[in-house]
């Protein structure tokens, strides 16, 4: 089973990474972006059997650690 | 006044600090390795300044986790004075001992340079021997020092005189280029709601001899031996 977290900054909350690709990409010759938001993508392989819960254990896990709920969303995707 | 000085792998300014409160203390403090889960008895524990675990997945993220931090959460809930400076206040917030954030600069540029800091509140331990509206000059170093919080949280820190130090213009410096990575509201350091836990971008205990460019970070520690005994 495996596990995929989006994390991505809160909206409002400054992200100077963002502004910086979507100037780039505006520099290579892209119209058309209105802005960018960078964030994190991370695969947890979960072992087989570990059964029901999964779900709420991976979003446990964000909560605690793989995201910083001050300033960022997550989003889990279970994928069996 | 006993000392104690958390070291993470990746920590760097561990040196730094011990020489700093050794200075204002006259005793060497102790030095906690992150596995150790037990803290000496101290008067003041310092969260160092560095890289603790790379800043793999957030700056202080894998720290705030560690055994020791826990040690530290139980000493500051008990009244015992903590501070954290640059990454250790990275590792404060991520803990939850102190509110908000700390993004990467606005700049995306790591910062090394001296910059001003007004004194907000003098009334704690820390800044004891300040007062209020001095600007200190203290080098910051760092890459993630945008401090964050919603505008709620922001409110009730200057309602509850939460805010320790803002940035400030040091002499003529324009006023677009003082804040050196963007925090909201110029904040460069915050207390807990006792008052007992510290977290600061600047280093204090890079600004303690001449040769270091200012002796203004001397007060902070002078200030808690006075106060701490």
């Amino acid at each position: 089973m495996k596990a995929k977290v989006h994390v991505t900054l809160k909206p409002g909350v400054l992200d100077p990474q963002g502004k910086a690709i979507a100037h780039a990409l505006e520099a290579l010759g892209f119209d058309g972006v209105a802005d960018v938001r960078q964030g994190k993508y991370i695969e947890i392989d979960l072992e087989d059997g570990s059964g029901g819960g999964a779900e709420d254990r991976v979003n446990e896990m964000c909560e605690k650690l793989l995201a910083n709920t001050v300033i960022e969303n997550y989003r889990v995707e279970i994928e069996s | 006044m006993k000392t104690a000085i958390v070291v993470f792998p990746g920590t760097n300014r561990e040196r730094d600090m011990a020489e700093a409160l050794e200075m204002a203390s006259g005793r060497p403090p102790a030095m906690v390795w992150h596995r150790d889960g037990d803290l000496p008895d101290a008067d003041l524990i310092v969260v160092p300044g560095g890289f603790s675990y790379g800043d793999y997945l957030r700056a202080g993220a894998m720290a705030a986790h560690s055994p020791v931090l826990r040690s530290v959460a139980d000493a500051a809930r008990r009244g015992v004075a903590v501070l954290g400076v640059c990454n250790g206040f990275q590792i404060l917030v991520e803990a939850g001992l102190l509110p908000g954030a700390l993004l990467p600069n606005a700049s995306l540029k790591f910062v090394c340079r001296d910059i001003g800091l007004r004194v907000v509140n003098s009334g704690t331990a820390f800044a004891a021997a300040y007062g209020s509206d001095r600007t200190l000059r203290m080098p910051v170093a760092h890459h993630d020092g945008n401090y964050f919080a919603d505008d709620g949280t922001l409110d009730r820190l200057e309602d509850e005189d939460r805010v320790a130090f803002r940035y400030a213009p040091l002499g003529g410096e324009a006023a677009d280029r003082f804040n050196p990575n963007g925090s909201v509201r110029n904040i460069a350091g915050i207390y807990n709601e006792h008052g007992n836990v510290l977290g600061m971008m600047p280093h204090p205990e890079n600004a303690v001899r001449p040769d270091q460019g200012s002796t203004d970070g001397r007060g902070l520690f002078s200030g808690l031996a006075a106060a701490l005994g």
